[in-house]
């Protein structure tokens, strides 16, 4: 029997490299900023860019373990809600005398108990899908949130708490400081640990994964708390950024969110896509926003184009699968239906 | 001939029945609750209160049960409704002189195009669900303000006729609740009675069967989505007559109730099942939730937060109850 | 006119790396019941998605009653009267019994389009009644056994006119008793001038029902007979082609202590009193046919699926199996059946596949180790040769004996005891079948207790040293080596009743009051 030994190197290819739909966002990347410098002669400048990356950071929190959800073939839409929650608790139990930090505190562990139990419902009732159970925990956290403040807002907090969200380090927002060590974080988390491998295999295929000793389950949960944990931190800096909080706060983020999940290239199928692509998808639409906003172009309209854009990333990988849907299935066929 | 292997097991039958059954028993003692506590409750003039601001709910419910079937969801109902709203106020706004029924019609065919657009995505662009009508949603809501320039229309540029829409009455009763009847009696004829309807059911249970039966589950889909975009355009102008203003955010979050109508309905999720008649049931429960709350001095803040609970409640209980309905059959097998 | 209602000549279909079918001929002569066996893999699925036009034939011709026809979609086939009644019954489980009958033939009023439901449901009714069924047409289908939903499919044929039935192992599911409804049901047709295709791997159904019998092997035809035309012995040689024992190593590993033992194991409505002990270097066949129960007991093991009643013990302690991992950590492996949906991540590569099953060996505190991860895989990936290029091409890009090798090297990462292996020849073809082979002799001789899961008759003999023998949840028989005939193990899976001299007597009757 011929042995041939097997590379284990991997190929370098340029061409492959430069495919990858993360240099694409670059690229419209790139071209989002040459049109706003061409629109606005105020665009192009440190000081303003940099305090841009304030006023769109927040929601970025959630994007990263919106990817890991994602990933695994799941959906959140619950996370703004989450972020309505917490931060009201929060607000409220500050305003009722208790102490900033131990509302801190509670605000994070408010949001990991609702991404905890969403992650629960969905492993204890697989027969539920995600959409449906974030659906109704969505209403509800949402609905709590106006149990408590009404139709009220709460806020003066003290002084410390507004440097999350207007602070500056060494003359870089403390926000853009926090959201990068996060980044990285998930990013490591995700490329570089098991966790990460075990759910890329989850959202391949769950059954398979299953049957290799993932625990599907576990690894559920966890990253649905970890949403949840991340809603909390942005409830933290919107909150301080804001200065005040009142139940319909974050109205809309789950589609932010998942529009620059989307178009960072995580496949609404599960199991692909990259934490950096939905990096750069979050500071694309932030500086898309922010320089349409400096020519005066409504938010009513980026609400549209937002919309178009997420269905775009959508739409074009599903056009190009059709293209060769054809040969899959007769590939699939020989290879499945034969081997019954 | 075995009478035993051969026996039909009506389990599932008994169960549709059984939440019927209950969804009724549920209004009935809801209903007398209510009315112990406040006996304002049962009079002709609340209940027929009731009724008008449930016909909204109940004719979206319709199309929204349409599309759940077929195992999908629209998100974007709330958003067409208020396009639709904002265009027919302007337009009756400038032609005071315009008919009703013109009116309607063109909100009508506006929900028919905001529909048929997102039914493009999902059937032919094979965008899940949950993401092209989130994307259509975010499109239509913006474009509503657009439209609008941020501004409202109110009642005083509306000319009488068209708020007569949903304040006037047919027969003596009001024309929402006719309209609302009127769709129900057609969506029960075409939902039961015609092939198309009956197909609608069988794309949603078995969608590879279908296409093996010779069913165009492209032309079904696009269709389902049209459906529910023409229910959510004329409910627009419904729900602008009769709230005599068209505003940006008319609407939004609406979606949430009209899904929990339909998941209270015994609608299920996975798609396949859903009856125009638990549909009502599950439409009229949720309508006197929300008219008997503020009558038992429930604070309106507490209703998401209910609202939210029976969604989950009802969707766990059908999830426990089927799964009982499982572990028996398994057990009925003899080893 | 011709003799025969549907003819095929010389067809052929290719799969991009797979000949499914090659050279094949069938003649259907009117009102015959006619057979069609095969091993697993001789191309019979695809042969029946042709006749019912889901596939297209590269080459060759179709003839219905002489005149050459072609099948281009499912509803040419309705249209021609020919209907295919599947193992998985194809239904919408939401709707009527009645609609699944009429399911794109409904009747229309012709004006109002409006669909005549009495009409319909008193149609069903009465084709129900004709099959003596007696279930009502308004019934949900989901609400069916599996019986009953074939039943109904019968019906859907009927109404369509079918003159071709094919029936795609219609058996496998049933019990013996709803067999014999169903053989009357097929009886009923054959008198009224139906034809009907009978595929099957019970030569039980074959005697009892077929005129003639045709045998696929290896995507090729091999020959058509009259039932009493041939022996059983040469029908399984014209399956198998071969003598049963070439195909299989000489068996040379020792036979040491007791690994596994496992008693009177029971889940309801799935298996019940399930008994077996294994040994190191022992390969224990475990058999019986589609439906038994087999699977089902393995996952129950392996921590997938747990179990109600009954106790597992390894190396003589007794464990409560959780989960695949806890499973893994014992040292049970679980090679899958169904090697595509459950054994690989198919878009992955041969090393990340591989490494899957126990990627925590390979990182420090989580942190992976690509280094090690790939030094492992592609040592494994060669002792088991992998034929690939390198250990980065997706396994989707392999045939499926490698693919299947791969599934191996992702027990071989773990530190087992025991290794069950489910059907683990399935669509591999010979050459790949006989490396398998090589290799599962290999881990007895490392000394693993091996537990095979198999339908394949002559692949169970030549394997195992001893074979147990499960029929409908229960065991019912455990044979030697030298006992494990064809015959006795065909008995003893389609044989009404355990025998009472099994092992572990005392301990099943409490069991079996629980059942």
């Amino acid at each position: 029997m011929e042995q041939r030994a097997l590379m284990s190197k991997k190929e370098f290819s340029l061409k492959r490299f430069f495919l990858q739909w993360e240099w694409m966002l670059v690229l419209i990347f790139l071209l989002v900023n040459a049109i706003n410098v061409s629109l606005s002669p105020y665009y192009f400048n440190y000081d303003s860019l940099r305090d841009a990356t304030m006023t769109f950071l927040d929601k970025a929190f959630i994007v990263l373990p919106m990817v890991l959800i994602m990933i695994l073939g799941e959906i959140d839409i619950s996370v703004a809600s989450t972020v309505a929650l917490s931060a009201v608790i929060m607000a409220d139990l500050h305003a009722k005398g208790v102490p900033m930090e131990a509302a801190v505190v509670i605000c994070l562990l408010v949001g990991t108990l609702c991404g905890f139990l969403n992650g629960w419902l969905l492993v204890r009732f697989k027969e539920l899908s995600s959409v449906i159970v974030t659906l109704a925990t969505m209403i509800i956290y949402r609905g709590i949130a106006y149990m408590i403040l009404e139709d009220q807002a709460a806020g003066q907090f003290p002084e410390w708490f507004s440097f999350l969200g207007w602070g500056y380090v060494f003359g870089i927002p403390f926000i853009l400081i926090a959201f990068a060590v996060c980044a990285i974080a998930f990013g490591l988390l995700l490329h570089m640990t098991t966790f990460g491998r075990r759910i890329y295999a989850i959202g391949n295929n769950p059954v398979a994964s299953r049957f290799s000793g993932v625990q599907v389950d576990r690894i559920k949960i966890i990253v649905f708390t970890l949403a949840g944990l991340m809603a909390a931190v942005t409830a933290l800096f919107l909150t301080s950024r804001m200065g005040s909080t009142r139940p319909n706060v974050a109205m809309g983020y789950e589609l932010d969110v998942i529009a620059m999940v989307v178009l960072g290239g995580i496949s609404t199928a599960g199991g692909k896509g990259r934490m950096i692509g939905a990096v750069i998808a979050v500071f694309l639409i932030g500086f898309l926003r922010y320089g349409l906003g400096l020519i005066n172009v409504p938010a009513q309209v980026l609400l549209v184009i937002i919309g178009l854009m997420l269905i775009a990333a959508v739409m074009v990988p599903n056009l190009k699968r059709k293209r060769s849907a054809a040969a899959n299935v007769r590939k699939e066929d020989a290879g499945i239906k034969e081997a019954i | 001939m075995t009478e035993k292997a051969l026996k039909p097991s009506t389990t599932s039958a008994n169960i549709a029945r059984f939440r019927e059954a209950g969804l009724l028993g549920v209004i009935i003692a809801l209903s007398i609750a209510v009315q112990i506590r406040n006996p304002s409750f049962l009079t002709v003039e609340n209940i027929s209160d009731l009724m008008t601001n449930t016909a909204i709910l109940s004719i979206l419910a319709v199309g929204m049960m349409l599309v759940i079937v077929t195992r999908g969801i629209d998100l974007s109902i709330g958003a067409t409704l208020a396009l639709s709203g904002m265009i027919s106020a302007q337009t009756v706004g400038a032609y005071p002189d315009l008919h009703p029924l013109l009116v309607i019609l063109l909100g009508t065919l506006i929900g028919v195009v905001c529909g048929a657009v997102l039914g493009f995505l999902v059937a032919k662009g094979g965008v899940l669900p949950i993401i092209a009508s989130l994307g259509m949603m975010n499109a239509y809501r913006g474009l509503t303000f657009m439209v609008s320039g941020g501004k409202w229309v109110s009642a005083h540029q509306m000319p009488p006729s068209f708020k007569e829409i949903a304040t006037g009455s047919i027969w003596g009763v009001n024309t929402l609740i006719a309209i609302a009847i009127l769709i129900y009696l057609c969506f029960f004829y075409f939902l039961n009675h015609t092939r198309t309807g009956r197909q609608i059911y069988a794309v949603g249970s078995n969608p590879e069967s279908a296409a093996i039966s010779g069913i165009n589950n492209e032309r079904i889909l696009w269709l389902v989505y049209t459906i529910m975009g023409a229910l959510s355009g004329l409910c627009g102008v419904l729900w602008v007559s009769k709230f005599a203003s068209a505003q940006g955010d008319t609407a939004m979050g609406y979606e949430l109730s009209v899904i929990a109508a339909c998941v209270l309905g015994g609608v299920s999720i996975a798609g396949g099942s859903g009856k125009i008649s638990g549909l009502l049931l599950g439409a009229i429960l949720l309508g006197i939730l929300n008219n008997a709350l503020p009558l038992i001095n429930v604070s309106p803040f507490w209703q998401m937060a209910i609202q939210g609970a029976i969604i989950l409640l009802a969707v766990l209980i059908n999830a426990v109850v089927k799964r009982g309905v499982e572990r028996n059959n398994l057990a009925r097998r003899k080893i | 006119m011709s003799e025969y209602v549907l003819e095929l000549r010389g067809i052929t279909k290719t799969f991009p790396g797979v000949r499914a079918l090659d050279q094949v001929h069938f003649q259907l002569k009117p009102g015959q019941i006619h057979a069609l066996m095969g091993e697993n893999g001789a191309g019979k699925s695809t042969f029946i998605k042709i006749i019912t036009g889901v596939h297209q034939p590269d080459a060759g011709e179709i003839y219905l009653n002489g005149q050459r026809v072609e099948i281009k979609h499912p509803r040419d086939a309705q249209r021609l009267g020919i209907a295919a009644i599947y193992q998985h019954v194809t239904c919408f489980p939401d709707l009527s019994v009645t609609e699944n009958i009429f399911m794109g033939h409904e009747r229309i009023q012709p004006g109002t389009k409006r669909i005549l439901w009495k009409e319909m449901h008193a149609q069903a009714a009465a084709l129900l009644a004709e099959l003596g069924a007696s279930f009502d047409p308004k019934t949900q289908m989901g609400a069916l056994s599996v019986a009953q939903q074939q039943i109904v499919e019968i019906a859907k044929a009927l109404s369509t006119n079918a003159r071709i039935i094919i029936m795609d192992e219609p058996t496998a599911a049933l019990t013996k008793r709803e067999s014999e409804e169903l053989y009357r049901i097929t009886e009923q047709l054959r008198d009224k001038g139906v034809s009907v295709i009978f595929i099957t791997h019970r030569f039980e159904d074959m005697y009892r029902l077929a005129s003639q019998v045709t045998v696929f092997r290896d995507s090729r035809y091999i020959g058509t007979w009259g039932i009493d035309e041939i022996s059983r012995e040469e029908l399984i040689m014209a399956m198998v082609g071969r003598e049963i024992t070439q195909l299989y190593p000489q068996k040379d590993a020792k036979i040491g202590e007791e690994v596994l033992r496992v008693e009177g194991l029971g889940k309801t409505g799935l298996f019940a009193d399930v008994s077996f002990t294994l040994h190191r270097g022992e390969i224990l066949g475990l058999t019986g046919l589609v439906g038994a129960g087999r699977s089902e007991v393995c996952q129950a093991i392996f921590g997938i699926h747990p179990y109600d009643t009954g106790k597992v013990y390894l190396k003589g302690a007794e464990v409560r199996v959780k989960n695949p991992l806890h499973a893994m950590e014992l040292g049970i492996g679980y090679l899958p059946e169904d090697r595509q949906m459950q054994g690989l991540v198919l878009p992955w590569s041969i090393a990340e596949n591989i490494t899957l099953s126990a990627i925590g060996k390979y990182a420090k505190k989580g942190w992976l180790s690509r280094r090690k991860e790939e030094e492992a895989a592609r040592m494994l990936a060669e002792k088991l040769q992998v034929k690939a290029k390198s250990i980065f091409d997706p396994v989707s890009s392999l045939s499926g004996g490698n693919q299947q090798k791969v599934v191996f090297a992702k027990l071989l990462t773990a530190e087992l005891d025991v290794i069950i292996l489910d059907e683990p020849t399935k669509g591999v073809d010979v050459g790949a079948k006989s490396a398998i082979y090589e290799m599962i002799h290999d881990l007895a001789r490392q000394g693993y207790g091996i537990l095979l899961v198999s339908s394949e008759m002559p692949e169970v003999i030549g394997m195992s040293d001893r074979v147990v023998v499960m029929r409908e949840g229960r065991v019912t028989a455990i044979l030697d080596r030298d006992e494990a005939t064809q015959e006795a193990i065909l008995e003893a899976a389609m044989m009404k009743k355990a025998p009472p001299d099994l092992p572990h007597k005392a301990v099943s009757s409490k069991t079996r009051r629980l059942v």
